[in-house]
C-alpha cells in the first residue's frame, strides 16, 4: 500500500542516496527547463513529479522525515475520509433499492421514495421520545391493570372484551392499554425514580411537534443550499453528462447493468427539459386555456366543498335517528372516499389543457388534490369536535352519578354491616361508573382513521397495480386487442397521489399522537412495511412514465406542504390542551381544571422560588415570539454555513497534487 | 533508487503510488511472459485481451479505448511501462490537467486529436448501450458542441475540452480506478 511503500523508502535512504537523488532532480530540472509547454509522454511528466516530491524533502529545511511523516499522515486522512464516507454511505437504510428504482424509473419516482424514508427517520426519533419518556414509565413503574378504574375494563363491556371484531375496533382490551391516553395515571410522581409523568406527557406531546417542526425547517434550508431552482445546472449539463457520468470504479455486472439504466434514464430526462425550452408556444391560447382549465378546476373543488358540508349536515341528522340502512350509516366516509377516488384522475384530464412541463404540471396537481384533501380533513375535525363536545356534557352529568353512586355503595355497606368499626372494602375497579373520556375516544378515531387509510393503500396497490398487471400480462395472450400496448396496460407509479397520501397521513398522526401514544408506533410500522411493499410493487408491477422528468433539485416543495400540514396540526392540539378541561377520571391530568397546569404545579412544587417568578415574567407573549422567530432564524443560518463543503489544509508540495481535489462521493 | 528488493527495474521513479504491488498484477495476467528480472527491459507486451478481463476494467464501456491509448503500439497491447502508466493516470493522486488530457484522448476514437461529431455519437452509443433513438443521440450530440465549442469549428478540441472539464464537479471522483 500506499504508506508501507513510503515508510520503505525512507528507511532505505542513506548519504550517498540522497546525493544520487540531488544529482537526478538536477538532472531533471534541466530537462523540464528544455521542454516546451505541450502534452508530455508519461515519463516527461514523471521528471516534473519526482522534482516536486524530492525537492520538498531535500531543500525546505524541515528536515526530511517530518516531510515525509506529514505526507503519510496526509494519505492516511485521506483514506480515512474516503473510508468513512463509504461506511456512511453503507450505514443509509435502503439506498441500493433506492439507486435501483431511481435508475429504472428516474429520479422523481426516486425522490418519493426518499422522502419516505426521511420520514421515516423523523417518526423514528418521535417514537423513540414517546416511548421512551411516556410509555415504557408507565409501564414499568406505574400501576398494572386491573388495579384502578381507568386501567380496567368495566364489567358491563368484559363479556365481549376479547372479541375479535370489538378489538379491530379498538374497543375491549385495547382500549384499556398504554396505547390510548386514558390508561395513564395522574400521579404526580411514580415510582423510585420519582418520575413525572404528567409533565413528561404534556413535554412529549409539546416536544413532538417542536422536534419537527425543527427537523423540516432544517431541510428546508439544507436543501435550499444544495439545489436552488430547478431545471438549469448549467452551461455544460450535456457535456458532462456525457464525460463524467460514467463511474470507472464500477467493477461489477450488476451495478453496471444498474448505471447503464440510470444514465440511459438521465440522458432521457434532459432530452426532455431540452425540447420543453425549444417548443414554440402560441401565447393567447396557451393563456386562455390555462384560465378555463382553473375555472373548470375551482369549481370542481367547490363542488366537493359543498357536497361534503351537505353530507356531514346528513349525518348530524342521523345521528338522532336509530333506523338507519347500512348506506346512511356509511354515507360520510362512503362520499369523501369516492371525492378522494374520482377527483384525482379528473383534475389530471382538466390539466391537460394547460400544457405544462411535466415537472410544474405535477406540481400544480399536487396543490390541487391538497386543497381537496384539506376539505376532507376539515370535515373530520368537524365531525371529531361535535363528538367531544357531546362528551363533555355526558361528563357533567356522568360525574355527579358517580360520586352519588359512590355514596350510595358506602351508605349501603353500613347499612347491612352493623359492625361500626369495620370500613368499606374499596369498589372493585371494573363496577366504577365510568365518564366518557373524550381523550381515549378522540384517540381511537385517529387509530381508526390510520388504520383504515394503511388498508386502504394496500388494497389499493394490490388490485391497482398487482392485479392488473397480472391480468394485462395473462389476458394478453387470449384477448382481441393488445392489453399491454393499449389500455389497460400496466400502471405508472403516481406520485402525487403517494406523496399526499404520505404527508396527510402524517398530519394524522400529529394529530393524534397527544391522545394516542402508541400511534407513533402503528406509524413505524405501517412506513417500515411501506418501503418494501412499495418498492417490490413499483418495481415488479409499474412502468416508467412514458416522459420521464427530473425530480426538482430541492425536495422543498413536499417539505412546504409538510410544513403545512404540520402548523395545521399543531393548531387542534393546542387548542385542546389550552382550552378543553381534561376529563375527570382518565388520563395523566385528570383531576386539574386545564392540562397545562401540571407545569404551574412543577413549577411551584418543584423548582426554586426565584424560578417560579421569573418563568411568570418570560411567560410574557411579547418575549417568547420573539425568542422563537430568532431561534428559527439562528437554524436557518446554521445550516447555511455548515453546507460549505470542506476543505482540508495539505502542505505546498502536495497541494500541487491536491489543488482541485474535489469532495468525496461513495463508490456507487 | 526507491528501494525495492523484490524485482529489479530501472523504471524511473513516481508513477503516483508504489510500483511492486502494480507490478505483480501485471504479472498475474501472465505470468509465463513475464519474468521477474526487467533490468534487460525485455519486450514484453500483453495482448489486450488480458488488459481488457482484468476486473477494474471487464465492465467499463471504454475499457478498448483506454487501452489503446495507454499502449504503444496503439492496439490494446501494453508493455509494463504503459500498465503504470495506465493507473497512474487513473489513480486518485493523479492532476487534474493530466487526467483531463488522457480522458480526451480516450473520448477521441478516430484519433485525429478533435472529438467529432461522430466521435460523440459514439462515446453516447458506448454509454447508453444503444438505446437511445437516432433523434435522441443526434440531439444530445449537437447538444454538447454547442455547449463546448468554443472556436465554434463544430467540433472539440483539447483546450474546449479540458475548458469544460475542469469544471466538472465529479470528474475527478468518476475517473478514477482503484487498483
Amino acid at each position: 500500500d500506499t504508506d508501507s511503500n513510503a515508510d520503505s523508502e525512507e528507511e532505505s535512504m542513506s548519504e550517498g542516496e540522497m546525493e544520487r537523488l540531488k544529482e537526478e532532480v538536477e538532472e531533471k530540472k534541466k530537462i523540464i527547463a528544455t521542454m516546451r509547454n505541450k502534452p508530455w509522454r508519461m515519463k516527461r511528466r514523471e521528471c516534473q513529479a519526482f522534482v516536486d516530491k524530492f525537492e520538498g524533502a531535500l531543500g525546505k529545511g524541515k528536515g526530511k522525515k517530518f516531510y515525509a511523516y506529514k505526507v503519510m499522515m496526509t494519505k492516511k486522512w485521506i483514506k480515512f475520509q474516503r473510508d468513512f464516507e463509504n461506511f456512511k454511505t453503507t450505514c443509509i437504510p435502503w439506498e441500493r433499492k433506492i439507486k435501483e428504482v431511481e435508475s429504472h424509473f428516474g429520479s422523481s419516482v426516486a425522490s418519493y421514495f426518499i422522502f419516505l424514508r426521511w420520514m421515516y427517520g423523523m417518526n423514528m426519533v418521535l417514537f423513540g421520545l414517546t416511548f421512551g419518556l411516556v410509555v415504557i414509565p408507565e409501564v414499568l413503574m406505574g400501576l398494572p391493570y386491573g388495579s384502578i378504574p381507568r386501567k380496567t375494563v368495566p364489567r358491563a363491556e368484559q363479556a365481549t372484551a376479547q372479541d375479535y371484531s370489538v378489538l379491530m375496533d379498538f374497543n375491549g382490551y385495547c382500549k384499556y392499554s398504554v396505547l390510548f391516553y386514558g390508561y395513564y395515571n395522574n400521579q404526580r410522581t411514580i415510582g423510585l425514580l420519582k418520575f413525572r409523568l404528567p409533565l413528561s406527557y404534556l413535554m412529549v406531546g409539546v416536544g413532538t411537534f417542536g422536534y419537527s417542526l425543527m427537523v423540516v425547517i432544517r431541510t428546508m434550508a439544507k436543501n435550499a443550499d444544495v439545489g436552488g431552482g430547478d431545471g438549469d445546472e448549467g452551461e455544460f449539463t450535456f457535456s458532462w453528462k456525457m464525460f463524467t457520468s460514467w463511474d470507472y470504479l464500477i467493477g461489477n455486472a450488476e451495478t453496471a447493468d444498474n448505471k447503464y439504466a440510470s444514465i440511459t434514464t438521465s440522458f432521457k430526462e434532459s432530452i426532455v427539459d431540452e425540447q420543453e425550452n425549444q417548443k414554440d408556444e402560441n401565447i393567447h391560447l396557451r393563456r386562455f386555456l390555462r384560465v378555463l382549465a382553473n375555472l373548470m378546476i375551482i369549481c370542481c373543488l367547490g363542488g366537493s366543498g359543498y357536497l361534503i358540508f351537505f353530507v356531514v349536515k346528513r349525518s348530524q341528522e342521523f345521528a338522532n335517528r336509530d333506523d338507519l340502512s347500512w348506506y346512511e350509516k356509511n354515507e360520510l366516509e362512503l362520499i369523501m372516499s369516492l371525492l378522494g377516488l374520482v377527483c384525482p384522475p379528473l383534475f389530471e384530464t382538466i390539466a391537460e389543457l394547460e400544457e405544462y412541463h411535466p415537472r410544474i404540471a405535477l406540481k400544480w396537481q399536487l396543490g390541487r388534490i391538497f386543497a381537496l384533501f384539506l376539505g376532507n380533513l376539515y370535515t373530520f375535525l368537524f365531525a371529531l369536535f361535535d363528538e367531544v363536545n357531546n362528551k363533555l356534557e355526558e361528563e357533567k352529568s356522568i360525574r355527579n352519578a358517580s360520586i352519588w353512586a359512590l355514596k350510595e355503595y358506602y351508605a349501603n355497606f353500613t347499612l347491612h354491616n352493623n359492625d361500626s368499626e369495620a370500613t368499606a372494602p374499596p369498589i372493585d375497579p371494573a363496577d366504577v361508573i365510568r365518564g366518557p373520556c373524550w381523550e381515549t375516544a378522540v384517540g381511537i378515531e385517529f387509530v381508526k382513521l390510520t388504520v383504515s387509510d394503511i388498508q386502504v393503500t394496500y388494497l389499493t396497490i394490490l388490485i391497482g397495480d398487482f392485479a392488473r398487471a397480472v391480468i394485462v400480462r395473462f389476458l394478453n395472450y387470449c384477448w382481441c386487442w393488445d392489453l399491454e400496448a393499449t389500455y389497460p396496460s400496466y400502471g405508472e407509479f403516481d406520485i402525487s397521489g403517494n406523496v399526499l397520501g404520505l404527508v396527510f397521513n402524517q398530519g394524522m398522526i400529529w394529530m393524534g399522537a397527544f391522545y394516542a401514544p402508541g400511534l407513533v408506533g402503528i406509524n413505524v410500522l405501517r412506513l417500515l412495511s411501506s418501503m418494501y411493499y412499495q418498492c417490490w410493487a413499483v418495481m415488479a408491477t409499474n412502468v416508467p412514465h412514458e416522459r420521464v422528468f427530473k425530480a426538482s433539485k430541492s425536495n422543498n416543495f413536499y417539505m412546504g406542504l409538510l410544513l403545512l400540514i404540520l402548523f395545521l396540526s399543531l393548531l387542534p392540539v393546542v387548542y385542546t390542551i389550552m382550552t378543553l378541561p381534561p376529563s375527570f377520571d382518565c388520563g395523566p391530568f385528570s383531576g386539574k381544571a386545564k392540562m397545562f397546569d401540571v407545569i404551574m404545579e412543577t413549577i411551584d412544587l418543584d423548582l426554586p422560588a426565584f424560578l417560579g417568578t421569573l418563568f411568570s415574567y418570560a411567560a410574557n407573549p411579547g418575549l417568547i415570539i420573539p425568542a422563537v422567530l430568532l431561534m428559527v432564524g439562528d437554524n436557518e443560518q446554521y445550516q447555511h454555513m455548515s453546507a460549505v463543503p470542506v476543505c482540508f489544509c495539505v502542505d505546498e508540495v502536495s497541494a500541487k497534487w491536491h489543488h482541485a481535489y474535489s469532495p468525496v462521493t461513495p463508490v456507487t | 533508487m526507491l528501494g525495492h528488493k523484490r524485482f529489479s527495474c530501472n523504471h524511473p521513479s513516481s508513477t503516483f503510488f508504489p510500483l511492486s504491488r502494480l507490478f505483480y498484477r501485471y504479472r498475474d495476467l501472465a505470468p509465463q511472459l513475464v519474468p521477474l528480472d526487467y533490468t534487460g527491459q525485455p519486450d514484453v507486451r500483453l495482448p489486450y485481451e488480458l488488459i481488457g478481463s482484468m476486473p477494474e476494467l471487464k465492465d467499463n464501456p471504454f475499457r478498448q479505448r483506454i487501452a489503446e491509448v495507454f499502449s504503444e503500439d496503439g492496439e490494446g497491447n501494453m508493455t509494463l511501462d504503459d500498465f503504470l502508466d495506465m493507473f497512474s493516470v487513473l489513480s486518485e493522486m493523479a492532476p487534474r490537467d493530466l487526467k483531463a488530457y488522457y480522458a480526451f484522448k480516450i473520448y477521441d476514437f478516430n484519433n485525429d486529436d478533435f472529438l467529432c461529431k461522430s466521435d460523440l455519437e459514439k462515446t453516447l452509443n458506448k454509454l447508453t448501450r444503444n438505446e437511445l433513438t437516432e433523434e435522441e443521440v443526434r440531439m444530445v450530440c449537437d447538444k454538447v458542441i454547442d455547449e463546448a465549442d468554443l472556436d465554434n469549428d463544430g467540433r472539440l478540441s483539447l483546450e474546449d475540452f479540458q475548458h469544460m472539464i475542469v469544471r466538472a464537479p465529479d470528474f475527478l471522483s468518476t475517473f478514477h480506478i482503484r487498483i
